[in-house]
């Protein structure tokens, strides 16, 4: 299944079936009633769900524009939106028998999430890590191992998120036998990018019914921040059919003309790497191009296959903030609401914050608060140094 | 294309566009086929020792233009067929039909693109058939009979099966899935059969031989000495092809 020329299945052969079988497994799966069940009790009682649809009424006033809403998905075990997506595709692999869970992280909330799923489902996990964010995140390795799971440091390439996905791979077409391969994003060959945006998609489920309790009609805008893009692509999905302006906010690191940033669809090209076709960073002979930003989860050179063609058929608009820009949203909305947000969902916000103050007062903007921020107080203080 | 061959790999550029040059003269005494990789930033499907090959080539600031230059220099004085191996973003980012012209143009005889199965290889098994550049296709232990069939037919150079589950690298012993493989697929497809990955050693390839596959690929073993010797591993890599050349003899 593709999203228009975006997606597909580039892969060695001997991932083919691998993939198949996961493919028909989900198929079979996705409206069994008792998988249903079994996932909505996990996000229910371990996970948190529903989360909360806050009005930010301090941060509204203080901006003087449209009204703020914030999804609180940092507020569920984990801190962040990851454990959708790892509960239910662990699920999914106990159904399908497989006895271990290998995923790929980058800062390490994908990681953690999944050894959190993989402790409750009795699954053993290998997280594979950049060797350089192992240095950089030291706190959710230790956190990974309590759970139980083993980290295993990349060495190759860039030592960041798209090597320990090249690893991940690695170790999948030598051990899909008995594992199952948990990707984080809704990036990958096929079936992964449908897999990882339907068990999102609980976020944008909520998000709709809640402002129509709330507010008694559909936000005007919805702004995620876009790594990967799995948040984003969970809170978009189910608005696409809806009069709703979707904003997707990448990370323009130092500035798009630095050339350090990690915004690969407002400055990347068409290209095939991890198993899709979609936007990437890279050079004019396809050798994919370090990343930068402020923000671990969205130091990623391509993007989900999905956005590109949202961005393609223009459902959805794509934009970019710089480091500076999400830092200062982090200390706005940690001083005027108490929250600290993550620095990835700090790129929405800023954005939000931007847009907001031209707005009317009787409009409605739904940003994604993808995660929480205290991972990222050792990045923050060494942005400010003693500056607060 | 392959007839009781020897296969052998180097990545272009690892070390250098001229010791690569000097390999493959090296390499043409002693091979029916040479492998020929392209470097890429991300070499999913291959292991350590070849990956890091890839890594050293892109250092060199070798680009997608040399390897075009390297293939035609070498073929001015040498007929020995070559098989450009290459993931798909480097050819897609040319633009398919651009890159196999240019690869045609400068003497390459067929092409095996790592990450393009059957499902997203329409365009270019029409391309390539245009261009008269002959097509490997790769087919792997956990393939079913029916995509077995599928793949020897739109390979029109020869069968690639990889002979193990996991990534290139060389291996002590060869798994017995290459042999099952081996006999599956001599029933199956009518393209010649080369095996490869976890290959390295004489005996390996005589006994691959024996069982029916009418090439085998050498690749860690070679680049593996380059990556110990450098600039000196030319003596050495003409001394394990002779070696491996042994294997052909029963």
């Amino acid at each position: 299944m593709k999203f228009g020329e975006f997606g597909g299945i580039y892969v060695a052969e001997t991932l083919i079936q691998p993939l198949k079988e996961l493919e028909k497994a989900y198929e079979e799966l996705k409206d069994d009633e008792k998988f249903k069940e079994k996932l909505d009790y996990y996000l229910r009682n371990y996970a948190g769900r529903p989360t909360p649809l806050y009005y930010a009424e301090n941060l509204t006033k203080k901006i003087g524009g449209a009204k703020i809403y914030l999804k609180r998905e940092d507020l569920l075990h984990s801190g962040a939106h990851k454990i959708n997506n790892t509960v239910g595709q662990a699920l999914l692999a106990k159904f399908m028998g497989k006895s271990r869970l290998i995923a790929e992280t980058g800062a390490g909330q994908h990681g953690v999430a999944t050894a959190m799923a993989g402790a409750l489902m009795g699954l053993k996990v290998d997280i594979y890590m950049g060797a350089e964010d192992v240095e950089r995140q030291r706190t959710n390795v230790f956190r990974m191992k309590l759970l139980g799971a083993n980290v295993i440091p990349v060495e190759s390439g860039s030592r960041t998120l798209k090597d320990a996905i090249n690893e991940a791979l690695r170790d999948w077409v030598a051990t899909f036998e008995y594992t199952h391969y948990l990707i984080g994003s809704v990036v990958g060959p096929h079936p992964y990018p449908t897999i990882v945006r339907d068990f999102q998609s609980v976020i944008g489920r909520e998000t709709k019914k809640q402002i129509l309790e709330i507010e008694g009609c559909l936000p005007d805008v919805i702004v995620a921040c876009v790594g990967g893009g799995s948040n984003a692509m969970g809170i978009f999905y189910p608005f696409l059919n809806d009069d709703v302006r979707l904003v997707g906010v990448e990370a323009g690191g130092k500035g798009l003309n630095t050339g350090r940033h990690s915004a690969s669809l407002c400055a990347g090209k068409k290209g095939v790497l991890h198993g899709m076709l979609s936007y990437f960073l890279q050079d004019e002979d396809g050798q994919i191009l370090d990343t930068h930003s402020i923000a671990p989860g969205l130091d990623y050179p391509g993007v989900g296959p999905e956005h590109a063609y949202l961005k393609e058929i223009g459902r959805a608009e794509y934009v970019a903030v710089t480091d500076e820009e999400a830092l200062k949203a982090y200390l706005e909305l940690s001083k005027t609401e108490g929250i600290i947000p993550a620095l990835e969902s700090s790129h929405a916000l800023a954005y939000a914050m931007k847009i907001a103050k031209d707005m009317s007062r009787d409009e409605i903007i739904v940003v994604n608060l993808s995660g929480r921020g205290d991972k990222d107080l050792g990045i923050v203080m060494n942005a400010l140094g003693d500056g607060l | 294309m392959i007839n009781r061959s020897l296969i052998t790999y180097v990545t272009a550029g690892d070390p250098s566009k001229e010791l690569t040059l000097q390999f493959l003269d090296v390499l043409s005494r002693y091979s029916d086929v040479i492998e020929l990789g392209i470097p890429f930033s991300d070499p999913m499907a291959d292991g350590k020792t070849i990956e890091k090959s890839h890594y050293r080539a892109l250092k060199s600031g070798i680009r997608v233009k040399d390897v075009f230059e390297i293939v035609e220099d070498f073929k001015d004085d040498h007929k020995t067929p070559i098989v450009l191996m290459t993931y798909f973003n480097p050819v897609f980012a040319r633009g398919l039909e651009n890159f196999v012209r240019n690869a045609r143009e400068s003497g390459v005889d067929a092409m095996l693109v790592v990450d393009l199965p059957l499902e997203e290889a329409k365009e270019y098994i029409d391309v390539c058939y245009e261009y008269e550049m002959k097509t490997v296709f790769l087919a792997s232990p956990n393939t079913p009979n029916d995509r077995l069939r599928a793949i020897d037919e739109a390979s029109s150079g020869f069968v690639y099966l990889i002979s193990l589950y996991g990534t290139t690298g060389e291996r002590e012993k060869l798994s017995s899935l290459a042999f099952d493989l081996i006999k599956r697929a001599k029933s199956i497809c009518r393209k010649p059969l080369a095996v490869g990955f976890g290959v390295s050693k004489a005996k390996h390839v005589r006994e691959l031989l024996r069982a029916g596959a009418d090439g085998v690929v050498v690749g860690s073993a070679i680049v593996k000495l380059i990556e110990v010797y450098g600039e000196k591993a030319v003596e050495k890599v003409d001394e394990k092809c002779r070696e491996l050349r042994e294997g052909l003899n029963f």
